[in-house]
């Protein structure tokens, strides 16, 4: 605890630009019931002046929603990642520390830049294969049970944390990381989707894909939505085998798809 | 229309349904999103989406979702795309079922629906709790199909600045600034969608998310276009305080069967669960005994309002009344409603499951916007399909949709209906674009670049400007007292005294504007030299809403004004109280206007013009 309740003692990574160097300014915020980390950042906007009482710029970070589902708000805290609007201070050792995730590239201070783990949500095809927004009628039928599963994999908001907990992820290789694992899960399972579940386990067969998991299980112990990543990669894990040997035959029966169709 | 391109800005549903129509017809669209699309503010929408299925046996129909619609919004919506929205519903839920929204099932398999405020029905469908996140998600993954097809580019982190216009006046395009770099460019467009969402942040603390300013609109505002029914501000009644935001706790604890209450005896302490059934005042239930704890947004903000401010009964006295979902297994809750139990565990520490939670009014929905066109169909009165004028402001070229354009909601929005009606005016406002481009002989491209050169030139010397401000006015201090203001004096209870202080205070934060300090002179990601602006067009929309409030002497959906309050019906149906029911008519005919605000120097410049009503006749609205 802080030797001094009335305030919130913050140490906040900063870093001007991608090229610049980093370091850590500490910042004495008043302390307010029920703040989060979030609220701290909000009070140094309206009082940009650190602990040494110097004026200095707001500390920039990346929020929107601020109740954890829009994925924005992922950094270190504490040396753990998390998302930062559900970090209550009551509930953090202080000094807090922040810093970015360092998975990513810095953009300033606190936030990164996340579009890698956009683009490797097209590499593996993570849609379903419409025709069109005409009116087709209802989608196909499927249980309640299939539902619930798909549902909490589709609660994945893509912030990071995941590949950030990952010793796999590195900012230089190609591993596409648990979320996208997740996200092939979750649209093979649709019964629509599972139409092109063969793109979706190659785009998991080649570089950068399921192969460079190392198991090492820290990717679904911080996932802030509790999805069942390790599962996720299990299944896909069997996918991908099956996969592999059904492209083996796959080659004969497409040659007789051949015979049977018109030509 | 060779090389023609659309610019869409704003990655919510409405602005993702747009583009996704504009890709589909084979169009080029430049998304312009002041965050990555998939962070937008759709994600917050948590019970579910409106569309009379009638899975259920109840015989919905989607001209009872008009009926309760137009009802819930007073009278005061646009009723041709009331229709047309309630119509395409179904088929807009279907489409998204398509689209992979895992959407909960019944045990057959089939979608399942809730109940939500302000019907009878069961019309709802819904994936879990989080149900805008996964429509939002949804819609994002066909955008990314069609970005890995080259169909549409992406500028995240770009923040649109303001209309590229013609001598005629037409928009040719935009300005926009790139949040990370601080380059400013232009975007020329066959036609501008604007769908930015709502101005919860004028508010400050608000349900809503951190990018909901308004800025855009504001800004549109400022250069021409109209806004109309600003005053129409819709307070949730149930969120959780923050020191950041308020939280919204869903419509859907209600619908799927929690209870509002307070207990009967003043400043009871005992805890919740310690007071027995026989000590608790379930007062809408009491109240509303039809639609009991579903009753429509404004209705129950103001209940508890009442319960709180005026009676005195709130919790412990305070701002703070009861909504209890411990009677219903915890299974279920999980199964249904599980990402709000969550966001209240998270934030609050208590588990909702086993005691009740404590909840507030909060802040939540502009039902005002941009003002909008449409084109009905006389056979079918919905707008008739692919007219240029749907969705259409009044500036040539420049179109809105979802939360930022004004037409579906009226004096008061009906819950779940929001999500819908962003994809709606996604449907019609995509093809809408494509043929007002088609209709136009000449392309944006052929316009003449010394527009685009000026524009430029205007935003750059702007931001010179800003960028130089080096005074002793923080300009979160004073967004901070600006929503503290407009949160006292023009949500929830209205009083004209307190509106015209409130307009004096904004004229006061508009002149210590001009002495802000811009904190930060850096050219990478320099947010505070963004907000600076932001916050100009955020004044320009308090004021818009303020006037409008002030100058609107009655009381119409989330607009209330005890002063000019009818009085209270002999009857329970007030149709049968006809000295009650001419009193009303002489209101009605007074005022079921729009509110026409246009910008001027001196500030909004305010008329009101007649709604149109060929759908259903203004009736007393009354849920008891």
């Amino acid at each position: 605890m802080s030797t001094n309740d009335r305030f919130v003692h913050l140490k906040i990574w900063r870093q001007e630009s991608p090229t610049q160097a980093g370091y850590f300014e500490e910042f004495k915020v008043p302390y307010k019931k029920g703040a989060n980390v979030i609220s701290c950042l909000m009070e140094i906007q309206r009082n940009p002046v650190n602990a040494q009482g110097q004026k200095t710029t707001p500390v920039n970070w990346d929020s929107n929603c601020l109740e954890e589902v829009c994925g924005s708000c992922a950094m270190n805290i504490n040396g753990r990642v998390r998302m930062a609007c559900s970090a209550l201070i009551d509930k953090l050792e202080q000094p807090i520390t922040l810093e970015p995730l360092k998975k990513f590239p810095v953009t300033r201070d606190l936030a990164v830049d996340r579009n890698r783990m956009f683009e490797d949500l097209k590499k593996v095809k993570a849609w379903i294969a419409l025709d069109g927004t005409h009116n087709l009628g209802p989608g196909p039928r499927y249980s309640p049970k299939v539902q619930a599963e798909r549902y909490v994999l589709s609660t994945c908001m893509t912030c990071g944390c995941c590949l950030e907990a990952c010793p796999q992820y590195t900012r230089d290789n190609d591993f596409v990381g648990a979320f996208a694992i997740s996200q092939v899960r979750l649209f093979n399972s649709h019964p629509t989707g599972a139409f092109n579940a063969a793109d979706r386990n190659h785009a998991l067969m080649g570089e950068g894909g399921i192969q460079d998991c190392g198991k090492a299980q820290n990717c679904v112990r911080v996932c802030p939505k509790e999805i069942p990543l390790t599962t996720s990669i299990m299944r896909m894990n069997r996918a991908v085998t099956v996969q592999t040997v059904k492209d083996l035959f796959m080659k004969d029966e497409g040659e007789e798809a051949g015979h049977s169709g018109p030509a | 229309m060779a090389n023609a391109r659309f610019t869409v800005v704003g990655g919510g549903l409405a602005g993702l349904m747009t583009t996704i129509k504009l890709a589909e017809a084979g169009q080029h669209v430049d998304l312009l999103s002041i965050v990555p699309v998939k962070r937008s503010h759709s994600v917050c929408a948590q019970g579910g989406i409106n569309g009379a299925v009638n899975t259920k046996g109840e015989g919905d129909h989607p001209d009872i979702h008009v009926r309760d619609t137009l009802r819930g919004g007073d009278f005061l919506a646009e009723q041709t795309s009331v229709k047309g929205m309630c119509y395409a519903a179904p088929g807009i839920i279907y489409m998204l079922d398509r689209m992979g929204v895992p959407f909960n099932r019944t045990p057959e398999g089939n979608l399942d629906f809730r109940r939500f405020g302000g019907t009878l029905h069961h019309r709802t469908a819904f994936a879990g709790a989080t149900t805008g996140q996964q429509l939002l998600y949804a819609l994002d993954e066909q955008v990314r199909r069609y970005e890995a097809e080259g169909l549409v580019t992406k500028y995240e982190y770009w923040e649109w600045l303001g209309m590229v216009r013609d001598e005629a006046g037409r928009c040719v395009g935009s300005v926009a600034m790139d949040l990370r770099t601080m380059e400013i460019r232009t975007f020329p467009a066959e036609a501008v969608m604007l769908a930015t969402g709502g101005p919860g942040i004028i508010f400050g603390r608000s349900t809503n998310s951190v990018i909901n300013t308004g800025t855009a609109a504001g800004r549109a505002y400022i250069e021409g276009a109209i806004y109309c029914n600003g005053e129409f501000i819709q307070v949730h009644p149930t969120s959780i305080p923050g020191e950041d935001k308020l939280r919204l706790m869903s419509e859907s604890v209600r619908g799927e069967g929690g209870r509002v209450w307070v207990p009967k005896k003043k400043g009871d302490k005992r805890h919740p669960r310690d007071i027995p059934e026989s000590e608790r005042w379930y007062f809408l239930e009491e109240r509303y005994p039809k639609y009991k704890n579903l009753v429509p947004r404004d209705v129950a903000t103001r209940e508890i309002f009442d319960v709180c401010r005026n009676l005195g009964m709130g919790i412990d006295g305070g701002d703070a009344v009861y909504l209890d979902v411990t009677h219903i297994p915890a299974e279920e809750l999980d199964r249904k409603i599980k990402g709000v139990m969550e966001i209240y565990e998270k934030f609050v520490g208590d588990d909702p499951r086993v005691t009740p939670m404590k909840i507030f009014p909060g802040m939540h929905y502009s039902m005002g916007g941009l003002y909008v066109t449409f084109d009905p169909d006389p056979r079918t009165l919905t707008p008739a399909d692919g007219s240029p004028k749907n969705q259409a402001t009044t500036i040539p070229g420049l179109f809105a949709g979802g939360e930022a354009d004004y037409s579906i909601h009226g004096a008061n929005r009906l819950g779940a209906n929001s999500l819908v009606s962003c994809i709606y005016a996604g449907t019609i406002g995509g093809p809408a674009m494509i043929s007002y481009a088609k209709n136009n002989a000449k392309s944006a491209g052929a316009v003449s670049q010394k527009y685009f050169d000026d524009a430029k030139k205007y935003w750059t010397e702007r931001f010179e400007q800003i960028r130089k401000m080096n005074g002793t006015e923080n300009p979160y201090v004073i967004a901070r007292e600006l929503g503290d203001v407009m949160t006292e004096n023009v949500t929830v209870v209205r009083y004209n005294d307190k509106l015209k202080a409130t307009l004096n205070k904004i004229a006061e934060f508009r002149d210590r504007w001009h002495r802000i300090n811009v904190l930060d002179t850096s050219n990478s990601n320099n947010r505070p030299l963004s907000f600076v602006n932001q916050l100009w067009n955020m004044l320009a929309l308090a004021e818009v809403i303020t006037k409008g409030a002030l100058l609107r002497d009655e009381c119409r959906g989330a607009h209330y004004k005890p002063d000019f309050k009818l009085p209270e019906p002999k009857t329970r149906d007030p149709n049968q109280d006809p000295e009650w029911m001419k009193l009303w008519r002489e209101r009605n005919e007074k005022w079921a206007k729009l509110t026409m605000a246009r910008f001027t120097e001196n500030g909004p410049d305010i008329t009101y013009e007649p709604i149109p009503t060929p759908v259903m006749e203004p009736e007393p609205r009354w849920y008891a």
